[in-house]
């Protein structure tokens, strides 16, 4: 069935308004309708109907899409332009076709967790490195930019993957509840100390921390590509390793990751394989974002005050969308000697999203740069946020504009502000 | 299609990233907010007033069709290249290139979105009143072509109140200046007011001077609930009677509570006939002082309930029964017919009545609501255009809505414009001269018919 068939009534939900065209930050770069929420339902009302072929030129224009979520919000009519999007590009995978390194670099992800035989970064992204992915592949997504154009500031890669450095089981005190560490591809490989201070902070409530060894990538960018097949492959083997340990919750401490589990796993893989649709369900209500999670645990006592510091906060659009919006705020908070600082539209996209910036690095950025200067008339030398991959696009805006400020994530300044009695 | 000779001029003016003709363009430059679509050959992108005027004498000496456009979010067509032809985006055109806070003046390019020229002009403690719905995505150039309005029209007027001067370019490509940077000038026509809300069909406009105001202090909202539709139309008069001009007097009738009551559960007393939004500016203390008046003075109207909003939150969550207003129509049914008209103020309750007998005769859901303060509302005929009857139905109904208004003294556009959705029925409100006289004015600016042809006047 064509994807977008299925999306039919919600491309008929679309009154054509043009209030998205206020909020779409691809579309405020760039300045054209087709870009617009509106446009990208007109064309894929139109190569619904045979009206419009899913040409190189439908690629391109469907590939300006952050799955920000900003205009799925504002929709008066709440038209999920996020879901037309990835259908439209679903159908252009399958219309036109999908090479053999596509079919390779699906292999790799579906058929590896984030660790098994050693995998590295390297390993994993390997064909990356020399250019061999084709732009199509979901591995292109996140990862290759800094290698392959070296426009990209890139942090140094993880010596040791988080996943390799703690046993799967941490045993915590009885009685306490039993979370599961969904980490993440960006936490493994990139940032290991987000998951360090996860760890932390979950030992000092005395919880059983579970690790799964046999967790996938979560499967966000082979959707983002329109590769359904390793989008579901990845999806069912993280159903599997994720309720195998019988948690009371299920962390993630990537805000897209958990965007996956709370939208995209119910929303496009239930809809379409209802053999799976209870468990991606369950999932999809007992996966917590950290920051919700921590607060639900009662963090707060723990929290002390090491350092007198001015912070400001960047909303990943994956929380934002979900209505995490307080709850690091009032974490951060509780920390005293530590001042909140909010910067202007705290809220907007920092640009990245996912294979946006590897297709429009050159838009990607432009969106940024007023990220990057709302940051700086801050004066503030942290910025915290939820998300490994808003991290990396911060991190490079700042640098780019000459700033010495550094990007947090916000479990790292919480642990480091554990108190020490 | 045009020609390859024809695209290759317009790159040259344009230049070539700014001239699109491949099929996603074209396809998205062929809607508005009606539901309408027309393609056209070609979306151009020009840059300035020096480019607009040589697309202009080039189409000019070509017959090529020219379709001015801003965000493409008009009521009426307005903006859509039926025939086809060249479609003029100015979103590019988007500078504002100076606020004058001696003269509380500001000098804008078309494409300015009508909210980011309002933030502007409030950080310099300054004010431009309009409040279309679509402040947020429509242009300056689009308000003043199609003279939009807004709910704080009833305190402040519409867009034309406060343009002073135009940049044109007329459809034979020659550029004139309208009017100037001051309130005052009587010096020729005014041309001024001529192009506002002329919809596109004498001139594009390149540059647009507006009057601006000092901002005010406070803004205060109030939500009442009456129990019946008198009783709230008696609230509107005895409130404006008793000298006091609120910025915003929106009204919900049944029919509208009703339909968002069915949607949302958001708690609106079954008994409620009738809501009003009243929102007042000015300086903190006064604005107290007449909450307190208001409150008094429509407790004996068949008031349920009223409430002021303490701050901005409150207020939105006053406002909320109204903002749902759009999603709750779209669940009534697909497809929506919406009509702007207005009457004198006196006879609002009379129409709603009016349109409550229309209901009933075609057997079709009609909802109402609108800006009460100055008799402008809108009257949203929900059908299902894929049920065959259904939108002839809605026809038949408008005529009889439309007949109505204009016995009633009233006009059958307030803010939307005429169009292509209401030129069929614009002899019912203008006579064979007043036509006339348009159709001359046109044709001297435009003898070969080449700007937004097929607009305002029937076919």
């Amino acid at each position: 069935m064509d994807p977008l068939k299925r999306l039919e009534n919600e491309l008929k939900n679309c009154v054509k308004c043009g209030a998205c065209r206020a909020y779409c930050p691809v579309f405020t770069a760039v300045g054209r309708e087709p870009v617009s929420a509106r446009g990208k339902i007109a064309l894929a009302r139109a190569a619904l109907s045979g009206q419009l072929s899913l040409d190189a030129r439908t690629r391109e224009v469907m590939s300006k899409c952050l799955l920000c979520g900003r205009c799925v919000e504002k929709c008066a009519n709440d038209v999920p332009t996020d879901l037309i999007v990835l259908a439209a590009r679903e159908a252009l995978a399958r219309k036109r076709g999908t090479s053999l390194f596509h079919r390779l670099a699906g292999f790799f992800l579906r058929n590896r967790a984030l660790l098994s035989g050693g995998a590295t970064l390297a390993s994993l992204f390997g064909p990356l490195l020399f250019r061999k992915v084709p732009n199509s592949s979901g591995l292109r997504l996140r990862f290759p930019l800094p290698f392959i154009g070296g426009q990209r500031h890139f942090p140094k890669i993880a010596a040791k993957p988080f996943l390799a450095r703690h046993p799967e089981i941490i045993p915590g005190e009885p009685g306490r509840p039993r979370i599961v560490f969904f980490v993440g591809c960006m936490t493994n490989f990139i940032y290991p100390e987000i998951g360090e201070a996860a760890v932390a902070l979950l030992k000092s409530l005395g919880c059983t921390i579970v690790i799964p060894k046999n967790q996938h990538c979560c499967g966000f960018p082979a959707l983002s590509g329109g590769d359904l097949d390793t989008f579901r492959g990845l999806a069912e083997r993280n159903l599997a390793a994720l309720e195998a340990h019988q948690a009371d919750y299920v962390m993630t401490a990537c805000a897209s990751c958990g965007g996956a589990f709370h939208r995209m796993y119910p929303l496009v893989l239930g809809e379409r394989f209802p053999e799976l649709a209870e468990r991606l369900q369950a999932l999809s209500e007992k996966a917590l974002d950290a920051s919700v999670l921590l607060q639900k645990l009662g963090l707060w006592p723990k929290l002390g005050a090491n350092t007198l510091q001015e912070i400001t906060y960047h909303d990943p659009c994956h929380l934002r969308s979900r209505g995490v919006v307080h709850q690091p705020r009032e974490l951060l908070r509780e920390v005293s000697g530590l001042s909140l600082i909010e910067m202007k539209k705290a809220d907007s996209c920092c640009g990245l999203g996912g294979t946006f910036s590897i297709h429009h690095y050159g838009t990607s950025m432009e969106i940024n740069a007023q990220k990057t200067a709302a940051i700086m008339s801050t004066g503030v030398q942290t910025v915290v946020t939820g998300c490994p991959g808003c991290m990396l696009q911060l991190s490079d805006g700042l640098q780019k504009a000459g700033s010495k400020a550094r990007v947090k994530h916000t479990l790292e300044i919480l642990a480091r502000n554990l108190s020490k009695r | 299609m045009l020609e390859a000779r024809i695209i290759s001029e317009l790159q040259k003016i344009a230049g070539k990233d700014n001239v699109a003709t491949e099929k996603q363009d074209l396809i998205c430059y062929s809607y508005d907010a009606t539901q309408m679509e027309f393609f056209p050959d070609v979306v151009v992108f020009p840059a300035n007033t020096d480019e607009v005027s040589r697309i202009l004498t080039f189409a000019n000496n070509e017959n090529i069709p020219v379709f001015p456009r801003g965000a493409g979010s008009g009521f009426s067509g307005g903006s859509l290249p039926k025939g086809g032809g060249l479609v003029l985006v100015t979103t590019r055109m988007n500078r504002i290139l100076s606020i004058d806070t001696d003269n509380l003046i500001a000098v804008v390019e078309p494409g300015v979105i009508t909210g980011d020229l309002q933030d502007a002009v409030e950080k310099e403690g300054l004010f431009y009143p309009p409040d279309p719905a679509s402040l947020r995505f429509s242009t300056l150039g689009g308000n003043v072509a199609e003279c939009a309005g807004g709910p704080r029209a009833v305190k402040y007027g519409v867009t034309k109140d406060f343009v002073l001067g135009l940049e044109v370019v007329l459809p034979t490509g020659d550029v004139i200046n309208t009017g100037g940077q001051t309130v005052k000038g009587v010096v020729g026509y005014d041309l001024t007011k001529l192009l506002c809300g002329s919809e596109g069909t004498l001139g594009i406009i390149t540059r647009i001077i507006l009057r601006l105001l000092p901002l005010p202090e406070t803004r205060k909202t109030m939500l009442a609930v009456f129990d019946s539709i008198d009783g709230a139309a008696g609230a509107v008069s005895t409130i404006i009677r008793s000298r006091i001009i609120p910025t915003t007097l929106e009204f919900m009738d049944h029919s509208a509570l009703q339909c968002v009551e069915d949607q949302f559960s958001l708690g609106i007393p079954a008994e409620a006939e009738a809501v009003l939004i009243i929102e007042l500016d000015g300086e903190k203390e006064l604005v107290e002082k007449q909450v307190g008046r208001i409150g008094n003075l429509i407790r004996p109207l068949g008031l349920i309930s009223f409430k002021a909003a303490a701050d901005a939150s409150e207020a939105e969550e006053l406002w909320k029964a109204r903002r749902l207003m759009s999603p709750a129509l779209k669940k009534v049914n697909p497809d929506k017919v919406n009509e702007d008209i207005v009457v004198p103020r006196s006879r609002v309750p009379d129409i709603i009545r009016k349109i409550e007998t229309i209901r009933d005769k075609y057997g079709i859901p009609i909802v109402n609501f609108g800006h009460a303060g100055d008799g402008n509302i809108h009257v949203n005929i929900m059908i299902d255009r894929s049920i065959p009857g259904e939108s002839e139905k809605a026809e038949g109904a408008v005529r009889e809505i439309f007949r109505a208004t204009l016995d009633m003294g009233g006009t059958m556009s307030g803010e939307h414009g005429v169009g292509l959705s209401k030129s069929p029925y614009i002899p019912l409100e203008l006579s064979r001269e007043q036509i006339g006289v348009m159709k001359a004015i046109k044709q001297a600016l435009d003898p070969k018919n080449i700007l937004n042809p097929g607009k305002i006047f029937p076919e």
